[in-house]
């Protein structure tokens, strides 16, 4: 990034506004600190949340500086094929979380994942799971925290490391006091702050376009043409020329196999629906998060296709190939935000995205203290001690992962490279936990050694990919070898289980109530449809029909 | 939904924490704040931004709805903390919002 062209014009008005954000962040934190009185009250919320808040903060966590930044870059580059990253690539996977997986989470009363796969498949695959779930929680924690660092440092002109430390500090207060409670409630309260900055950006950049007709019809002149403003068959982002293979990989490869692991496996995301308050509430979290989900897309892809036609910079730089101009698409939204909104909003919109990268990396750290504190001391380290003394644990790991994540800042300010290829090595871990996950839960022949075995088999064939086409033996474009790579760790897992399966000794049926579908009795994964609970609109099969049918509507409409 | 509030067992809690209280209160503040700059701080020079008009008050008012729909929803269905018998030891946590 280019600080000349980027400095944004803060007033002191602009500052207030930023400030003001900050104190009701720490006064939520002090707030929550008063219903903390147990582990689980810092863990998972003492499971007292109610659906919406749950719901809008599993969203939250994942709408980072990646999700915000990324996708708008994307939408500038590619144009509307960047909506699949939402439609295909998220909502299908969470509403099957939680129509069919919520109820095991939930239901088994684990309190984390990793937990469920050792109550599932014993120490083996609950070590692989759990070990690399906490290292790379502090690692993208630290990534986050650098962004963000780099944004304040870019736009506000602050230092890098004055920006880094402040940001952590605050991340560290707030989580400290009131653990995940105190994480969700600012969730909430920041994706509010995300759609009020983000709103009337993307409404001024349409009118500046001359609306929705005028964005079409700029964007079709532009290098990009008109093939960028339908979503299908999205060739540009997938890197098929052929329209059959494109839609294809979409469909399974970002659709299926990509999207499945991540969002149905990753603790970040179902640790919200654990701290909901009841089976009802917990499948309806990723459910009501789906329909925010379907609509954000709106505000990050279109203000990202605005600028790639209306911000001189941007529009040479595309029209360039994508060279040059001291401006990449990553600084889309920010260049926008710099040509059109005054003093006032401008806070606003900074605020926002403040707000955005401090979500993302505090569902980070607290998804961390959880595993660390349940799955690795409880567990291995120190079993039997009393409930405050985990609790203190938690308190203690959240301090380490904070300076652990300064240091990762550290690192990824000094070794890019570095972090690319370690985010990259904890994708492969990734790639195979949906295959393990959904095999053991209907399957209940899989034995313990089938677990870990499946996970390793699988991680070590998405790597084998990855490595045949980083030297050249397989030439596969664009997203191809990450899709391929995904999906060749899903078929060998799921091989390498059955395999290992049938010739070793499955666990007693006994110990695999809650967590295997034909041995747990069919009330303990229902929903309670009474009370508070019985209104249609809580229905969660209702619900995630209708966002179902939109998913359907919107790919259609943007065909 | 229950009879919020009503139900004997339950009980309303005047100052517990109400993430939607905040979240209004936040969304007002802001919403002053723009809607005076809008209409008293915008120099025509930054209108020009995008064809003349007057962001800062339109988001402004925008988010002074948004922070009296907040308001209202806290109003009309207030917190209530089920009060559990069988165990009256347990501090109760403090239930945000009922929907």
């Amino acid at each position: 990034m280019d600080a000349d062209v980027l400095r944004l014009d803060a007033s002191a008005i602009d500052y207030v506004i930023v400030a003001s954000y900050f104190a009701v962040v720490l006064g939520i934190g002090y707030l929550a600190k008063r219903q903390v009185s147990s582990s689980l009250d810092f863990f998972l919320s003492g499971r007292s949340l109610p659906a919406w808040v749950t719901g809008l903060a599993f969203i939250s966590a994942n709408l980072g500086a990646i999700e915000i930044m990324g996708m708008s870059a994307n939408g500038a580059q590619y144009g509307i094929a960047t909506m699949h990253y939402f439609w295909v690539g998220a909502v299908p996977a969470m509403l099957f979380l939680g129509l069919v997986m919520m109820p095991f989470y939930y239901g088994s009363k684990v309190r984390s994942v990793p937990e469920f796969m050792r109550r599932r498949f014993g120490t083996g695959a609950h070590l692989v799971n759990a070990v690399s779930f906490a290292v790379a929680q502090v690692l993208i924690a630290g990534v986050n925290l650098f962004l963000l660092g780099t944004i304040v440092n870019v736009l506000l002109g602050w230092s890098l490391w004055l920006s880094v430390v402040a940001a952590a500090a605050i991340v560290l207060t707030y989580t400290l006091l009131g653990g995940l409670s105190a994480a969700i409630y600012n969730e909430v309260l920041q994706f509010f702050v995300i759609v009020a900055a983000l709103l009337p950006l993307t409404l001024a950049a349409l009118h500046q376009v001359g609306g929705w007709q005028g964005l079409k019809d700029r964007v079709a002149e532009s290098p990009g043409g008109a093939e960028q403003l339908s979503a299908w068959p999205g060739s540009g982002l997938s890197g098929f020329d052929s329209p059959v293979l494109s839609a294809v990989g979409i469909v399974f490869g970002l659709g299926f196999v990509l999207s499945f692991g991540y969002w149905t496996t990753n603790f970040v995301e179902v640790q919200r629906a654990m701290a909901s308050k009841s089976m009802s509430a917990a499948r309806r979290t990723p459910i009501i998060g789906a329909f925010p989900k379907l609509f954000i897309p709106f505000l990050v892809v279109i203000p990202g296709m605005v600028a790639a036609v209306e911000v001189s910079e941007l529009a040479a730089y595309k029209a360039n190939g994508g060279e040059g101009g001291g401006v990449t698409y990553n600084d889309a939204l920010l260049l926008l935000m710099r040509d059109l909104l005054p003093n006032g909003l401008l806070g606003l919109a900074i605020t926002g995205l403040l707000a955005s990268f401090m979500a993302g990396m505090a569902a980070n750290i607290s998804s961390f203290n959880t595993v660390f504190s349940y799955d690795i001391w409880q567990t291995y380290v120190k079993k039997d001690r009393p409930d405050g003394y985990y609790l203190s644990v938690g308190r203690v790991m959240t301090v380490v992962a904070t300076v652990g994540a300064i240091g990762t800042a550290f690192i990824a300010s000094n070794y890019g490279n570095l972090m690319d290829y370690l985010q990259q090595l904890f994708s492969f871990f990734n790639a195979p936990l949906f295959a393990t996950f959904i095999l053991g839960m209907f399957w209940k022949r899989m034995t313990p050694t089938a677990g870990w075995v499946g996970l390793v088999a699988g991680t070590l064939s998405a790597v084998t990919v990855y490595v045949l086409s980083e030297v050249g033996v397989l030439d596969l474009p664009g997203q191809g070898a990450s899709f391929l790579g995904a999906a060749a760790a899903f078929v060998v897992d799921i091989a390498v289980s059955v395999a290992v399966s049938a010739v070793t000794a499955p666990k007693p049926a006994s110990e695999l109530r809650g967590f295997v579908y034909s041995l747990t009795p069919k009330e303990d994964l229902r929903e309670d449809r009474t009370g508070e609970d019985a209104a249609w609109y809580r229905s969660t099969p209702l619900l995630a029909a209708i966002a179902g049918v939109l998913v359907v509507v919107l790919n259609i409409a943007f065909a | 939904m229950s009879s919020t509030g009503t139900s004997p067992k339950e009980k309303r809690v005047g100052r517990a924490f109400d993430v939607r209280t905040l979240i209004g209160a936040l969304l007002g503040v802001y919403g002053v704040i723009l809607t005076v700059m809008g209409l008293w701080f915008t120099s025509e020079r930054e209108m020009a931004k995008v064809d003349g008009e007057n962001l800062n008050l339109w988001t402004g008012l925008g988010l002074l709805a948004a922070a009296a729909l907040f308001g209202l929803w806290a109003w009309l269905r207030p917190l209530a903390v089920p009060v559990d018998e069988s165990a009256p030891a347990d501090p109760a946590p403090a239930d945000p919002a009922r929907h």
